[in-house]
């Protein structure tokens, strides 16, 4: 316990258990420097995600202190390597001595900026900010060799890579603020003294520069702020002017020559992205309005929205059936698809959301559905409102389990083993088919006035996916009214229960397991071992392992927004049976733009920082 | 029909105009209301975007017409409605169209109109008096002449974003005076505005922060207010600070950059202010750079030479800001003339005429731009350069630098003359440039041709900067005085204006300083005594102050009195007996004591008892400078190597001076008991 005195990883276990600790000042004391160095930590990290969300730190990380490998030997540190000072003889030029950050500056920052304020300015004030490439010689204040620059205190001349410098700002000295930022779209660079911008002092910067700074006088400190504090100069305000800059670029840039083409082209893009997504109403108002013929038929279209609703609002047990119904030979030939589709269904079991173990008289799913805010546009379609609807279409044909229900919301409680007794009357073993029906026949209804009213939708609200839904279900008088219901029980309970709470649904649940597990074994034997498939089912399986499944480490799968990738891959999939492209071109071009984006970045195009993708996608 | 009476220009017009113009005019006049609204929606759509259609319908009489149906109310609201936005697209032509419809009274019509109740109506009036009022050729007084306008003006602020925008542009080009400003704001312009520098209207934003510029200018009641205002519970100034981002249009960040300017020259916010010097002075320097339209960067140095003129901290910031001194020499890089381009029109025919008008206008436009460019260089420079020398050799160092004030002393716009001259008059406050660049480039000779025939604004500042030159250590005295300027001096000294007196004899009176008995004697005889006693008497304490000091130079070198002694000495009487500041009291003793410094004047002073009893009286007086000077007087009497001292001081023993001596030999100021101590070696010697 004695060796945890600096702030190793080891300290924020204590602090979790703050009894251990408690009597052991040494360990209060590190955790203390612990909290105070991890403060300033989580400042710099947040002002660097903020200065710079377009860098990624594991490819290219950002300079956070100065490194002490790279330096020459009359340079001391200190201060956790942000404080520098001189320690030479300091006789001659030829006594100078540098250092480099850890990290060169990704050209991913747009615009970038450190600050050093000196400490001191020791006997004669030969001090040099600047930048350097890697592999400059140490032993020479910034600016004086190739790839080398740097503004001198001295005398406040710049040095381009030059002996010799040339008349450009100021003369600095102790109590001075200096900031030095690159722009990496125009490559330039220009300097500032206490928040004052001096000017462009370089142009044509090469790429891949380091923070440095020189130092050749005895006495001579410099203290580095790389983000660890609030900046002097308001650079924000600087690169709000480059990100305006780069985003009239983008909107002035130039389109297709001739008339109409562009806007031809954006159009077939929509529809593609609609017919792909089977908003197929939307997609027909579209084509319609725009004049355009929609490449797939419109029940085919249907089929997969249809499909799409039940895998979205958990009904993985109806969706797979109703695939197999629809396309007999698609589940069969890709066994690793319904493999993945039935691990769904054993995660919506658990969530008690799939049919069959709400059947069994689990609690209403709605409960267990947090949907979150705003999920991954493109990736897959968004369909906010499905689950809603979905609880409003099943809810009033099971009112004889409403009793029940509160029963095992009670009963249940605190219950973490599977294995618990059975408090719930009949259990039903499969989905009665006829409520099935029924489900679905309302839902046929439902999706008809959807198509009535999309007209309109499609005006106003065209780019929101959530497309329609909203509108079924609020056509639903009687739903509404039982939703209030469904709301108030919701608040007054707010703990989720293990296959919504019925014993029966557990039974089943447990059983479906056991199918899945020789389902997998099958697999294993037939096609070879499949470590995706193989920790698909291990994360599903160690669900059970928790008695809050939906606050464990592995409870993410439990999320709705998880329905999203299986829902995608399914529709690629009966896409693709259809000789359709598996990706929409709208999203493809997206990604496109976004690789494209990562390409500028590696490639040193500074104008990538201020031109995310997700910045027009509203 | 009164817009038919005047200018040629009509009656060309006229033999153009198409009978489809007559028939639009007809139709106003048709009996059916109905017709009459058609006419008017047809005619609307008739002159958009067509000047000269525009010019045949005001011609013919159709503004008359337009504003009686507006005025009727016995027309529908719809037809006054459509009358007014007729108007109002009549309005967006030429000049010639606004004076038209001025001339047919429409301003009065049409703030009329803004008593009805309907929006739309109202609107309609408001863009067209929007538009008339913006217009240079209306006269903006017509906007105060009914002081009931105002106060309804602001009552419609609330009705509709349109209203906001026009009413805040009205108020934004009209208020042009002192007496503007707070008709305005005594009718709670600032509360009623300020709500609208967050509307959601980029346009009402922009012309409200418009609105808060020209209030605030030069104006310490409204900028007061300002800095308390608050806007959903943010300060004013912050408000501004936000519009000043970098990502907003340039017109809003310079503007807001201009309202903080002149809230803080109005004393509303310190000069050391973060809103100052971290965004402010950093936004003007901006507006400076190459990437500005040139209206914006003459607009931006005008107004960051007004906000640093006063400090020497923000002048010394912007000199190293954004490499401000070498931006501005950029500001000369524009033509300077135009002549190539007359003369070629003198020698062509009429066939090239139009093309070469047009060339012409296209390059004086860009003249006119660089006349402005270099007088907002000059006078930014001038700012810069007023009190720190370092920077004022910053500036001299830059490239061409004074060639450039030289030919700018000399250019054709008076206001570039001005501002270079302004210019000039900063950077001569520094000895080492008055040595050097200044003798170099004999910027003398420039200005003494500026200074023969100018008006007195150019005038103050050239022979302001003249007294520079002349000061002793400049070598451009010599020139000078050679050139005749005695002469133009003593003219200026008799101007109406204080300033150009000051600057005339101050100018005298450095150069009389330690100057030969030949300029001396020039001076007194090119300003005659009369002059120079009426100069003594003058209003003005400077006038009096530099008339004393040319007094005393005239006088420090052993002065032959035999000529105006006695009147000299009058003027002396005259002043110490008159009711003046203990300045001008000591420097008029300093004069006694030069005239006690010269053989023949000593007896004056001596045969003048009431004179002693003065200079006794003063001895003994509370102001420790005043009994130096005093004493220095005393003590130049009886000095003991000159004629006649022993006389002079047994008389002054006799009158009590060794006593005052004596006494003052005790002094606490060092200065004076030294003097009085080698005043009293003078009688033991």
């Amino acid at each position: 316990m004695d060796s945890v005195e600096l702030c190793g990883p080891a300290v924020p276990d204590f602090s979790t258990h703050p009894g251990l600790a408690a009597g052991v000042a040494v360990l209060q004391l590190a955790a203390s420097r612990y909290l105070a160095l991890s403060e300033q930590e989580k400042e710099l990290n947040q002002r660097l995600r903020s200065l710079y969300p377009a860098v990624s730190d594991q490819e290219t990380p950002l300079p956070r202190s100065w490194s002490p490998k790279d330096k020459f030997s009359y340079i001391g540190l200190s201060q956790n390597n942000l404080r520098v000072h001189y320690k030479g003889h300091g006789k001659t030029p030829k006594d100078a001595a540098s250092v480099r950050a850890t990290h060169s500056i990704p050209a991913a920052c747009g615009v970038y900026y450190f600050e050093v304020k000196i400490i001191s300015k020791g006997r004669d004030g030969y001090m040099g900010i600047g930048l350097s490439a890697q592999g400059v010689n140490m032993n020479r204040l910034p600016g004086w060799d190739k790839h080398s620059y740097g503004y001198h205190g001295d005398d406040g001349h710049s040095f381009c890579s030059s002996g010799t410098g040339q008349p450009y700002g100021p003369t600095f000295t102790t109590g001075d603020v200096i900031g030095c930022c690159v722009n990496l779209i125009n490559n330039t660079c220009f300097y500032t003294k206490n928040g004052h911008s001096l000017g462009i002092a370089f142009t044509d910067l090469p790429p891949n520069l380091y923070p440095t700074v020189g130092l050749q006088t005895p006495g001579e400190v410099v203290d580095a702020n790389f983000g660890q504090h609030p900046f002097v100069f308001d650079i924000e305000d600087y690169m709000r002017e480059w990100r305006t800059k780069i985003q009239a670029q983008i909107d002035c840039f130039p389109i297709g020559e001739r008339e109409g083409e562009w806007q031809a082209m954006i159009q077939k893009m929509v529809a593609s992205y609609l017919v792909h997504h089977s908003y197929c109403a939307t997609a027909e108002a579209f084509a319609k309005s725009t004049d355009q013929a929609v490449h797939e038929e419109l029940a085919s279209i249907k089929n997969r929205q249809k499909i799409q609703k039940l895998v979205l609002s958990g009904r993985m047990g109806e969706a797979i059936e109703t695939t197999q119904q629809l396309y007999p030979s698609l589940l069969e030939r890709n066994s690793d698809l319904l493999f993945m589709l039935k691990v769904r269904q054993f995660i919506e079991m658990v969530n008690g959301t799939d049919s069959e173990v709400r059947c069994l008289g689990g609690r209403s799913p709605k409960s267990q559905d947090s949907y979150p805010g705003s999920p991954r546009l493109f990736n897959s379609p968004v369909h906010k409102a499905s689950n809603v609807i979905t609880d409003h279409l099943c809810f009033p044909l099971f009112p004889g389990f409403d009793s029940n229900y509160c029963n095992g919301v009670s009963s249940s409680k605190g219950h973490t083993s599977a294995h618990s007794h059975k408090s719930c009357p009949p259990t039903i073993p499969s989905p009665e088919p006829g409520v099935l029906n029924g489900s679905r026949g309302q839902q046929t209804n439902v999706s008809a006035e959807v198509e009535m009213e999309v007209d309109h939708f499609s005006n106003g609200v065209s780019e929101s996916s959530s497309n329609g839904f909203l509108n079924g279900s609020s056509t639903h008088g009687i739903d509404l009214e039982e939703c209030d219901a469904d709301m108030e029980v919701d608040s007054a309970q707010s703990k989720r229960q293990l296959c919504g709470g019925s014993q029966a649904a557990i039974e089943r649940m447990i059983q479906f397991g056991r199918e899945l597990q020789s389902m997998s074994e099958h697999l294993r034997r037939e096609r070879g071992k499949n470590s995706a498939n193989k920790k698909m089912l291990k994360d599903a399986f160690s669900l059970l392992a928790y008695s809050d499944p939906w606050n464990s480490p592995v409870g993410y799968q439990l999320d709705s927004i998880q329905r999203e990738p299986v829902c995608s891959t399914l529709n690629s999939a009966i896409l693709e049976t259809h000789n359709l492209p598996k990706q929409p071109p709208l999203a493809l071009a997206v990604g496109q733009a976004a690789q494209c984006l990562s390409l500028m970045a590696r490639t040193g195009s500074g104008s990538c920082a201020f031109a995310s993708v997700d910045d027009y996608l509203h | 029909m009164a817009c038919l009476l005047e200018a040629p220009l009509r009656i060309s017009v006229l033999s153009e105009v198409t009978a489809t113009s007559r028939h639009y005019v007809d139709r106003l006049f048709d009996p059916d209301p109905q017709n009459v609204l058609q006419g008017v929606i047809d005619m609307k759509n008739a002159v958009i975007g067509n000047n000269r259609q525009k010019a045949n319908l005001i011609v013919l009489g159709a503004v008359p017409r337009l504003l009686y149906l507006l005025q009727q109310s016995s027309s529908s609201l719809e037809l006054r409605t459509e009358c007014a936005v007729v108007l109002g697209s009549l309005a967006m032509g030429t000049e010639n169209n606004i004076k038209s419809l001025v001339d047919c009274h429409i301003i009065p019509a049409l703030l009329q109109g803004l008593l009805c109740s309907d929006l739309i109506f109202i609107e309609a009036c408001l863009r067209c008096l929007r538009t008339v009022f913006i217009s240079p050729v209306t006269p903006v007084q017509l906007l105060y002449t009914d002081p009931t306008v105002i106060p309804h003006l602001m009552s419609l602020l609330s009705l509709s974003q349109h209203t906001q925008e026009y009413i805040t542009q009205i108020f934004a080009h009209c208020c042009k005076t002192p007496e503007h400003q707070t008709v305005l704001f005594n009718h709670g312009a600032i509360q009623n505005i300020a709500p609208l520098l967050i509307s959601p209207s980029y346009k009402v934003r922009m012309q409200a922060l418009k609105c808060f510029s020209v209030l605030a200018y030069e104006n310490a009641q409204v900028s007061m207010t300002l800095v308390n205002v608050l806007v959903d519970g943010e300060q004013l100034s912050q408000v501004f600070v936000r519009m000043m981002q970098r990502d907003k249009p340039i017109e809003m960040q310079l503007t807001a950059a201009k309202c903080l300017t002149y809230m803080c020259r109005a004393g509303a916010i310190r000069t050391d202010d973060n809103c100052i010097v971290l965004k402010t002075l950093p936004c003007l320097v901006r507006m400076c750079s190459k990437e500005r339209l040139l209206e914006e960067r003459v607009e931006g140095a005008e107004t960051l030479a007004y906000l640093m003129e006063p400090d020497i901290e923000l002048q010394r910031i912007a000199s190293v800001t954004d490499h401000l001194v070498s931006m501005l020499a950029d500001y000369f890089k524009y033509p300077s003339s135009v002549s190539a381009i007359t003369d070629i029109k003198r020698e062509k025919g009429d066939a090239f005429y139009s093309i070469i008008l047009y060339c012409k206008c296209s390059l004086d436009h860009d003249l006119k731009h660089a006349h402005e460019l270099r007088q907002a260089a000059f006078k930014l420079y001038a700012s810069l350069g007023s009190n720190d020398e370092d920077i004022r050799k910053k500036i001299t160092e830059t490239e061409n630098m004074m060639d450039r004030i030289v030919s700018g002393l000399s250019e054709s716009s008076i206001k570039v003359r001005l501002a270079a001259v302004r210019c000039l008059h900063s950077l001569s406050r520094s000895v080492q440039q008055l040595r050097t660049s200044f003798h170099d480039h004999a910027v003398w000779k420039p200005l003494m041709k500026l200074l023969q025939n100018a008006p007195d604004e150019v005038l103050v500042m050239a022979s302001s900067t003249l007294c520079n030159l002349l000061l002793e250590f400049s070598p451009s005295k010599e020139p000078i005085l050679e050139s005749g300027v005695i002469e133009l001096l003593c003219s200026l000294t008799q101007s109406d204006s204080p300033a150009l007196r000051v600057n005339g004899i101050w100018a005298l009176m450095n150069m009389a300083f330690q100057a030969d008995q030949k300029v001396k004697v020039e001076i007194v005889q090119a300003l005659g005594t009369e002059q120079l006693f009426r100069l003594l008497s003058d209003p003005d304490t400077n006038v009096l102050m530099k008339t004393l000091g040319l007094l005393r130079n005239l006088l420090s070198t052993r002065p032959d009195m035999s000529s105006h002694g006695k009147q000299i000495m009058q003027a002396v009487t005259l002043i110490l007996e008159g009711e003046h500041s203990i300045e001008v009291k000591e420097q008029t003793l300093c004069i006694l004591a030069n005239i006690a410094d010269g053989n023949t004047a000593k007896e004056l002073i001596m045969t003048n008892d009431d004179m002693l009893q003065k200079i006794k009286y003063y001895m003994g007086h509370s102001n420790v400078k005043l009994q130096l000077a005093a004493t220095f007087c005393i003590s130049n009497l009886i000095w003991n190597e000159e004629d006649g001292s022993q006389e002079r001081q047994d008389k002054l023993r006799e009158m009590g001076f060794v006593d005052i001596l004596h006494k003052l030999t005790q002094a606490s100021d060092p200065n004076l008991c030294d003097r009085a101590k080698k005043a009293m070696q003078q009688y033991l010697a």
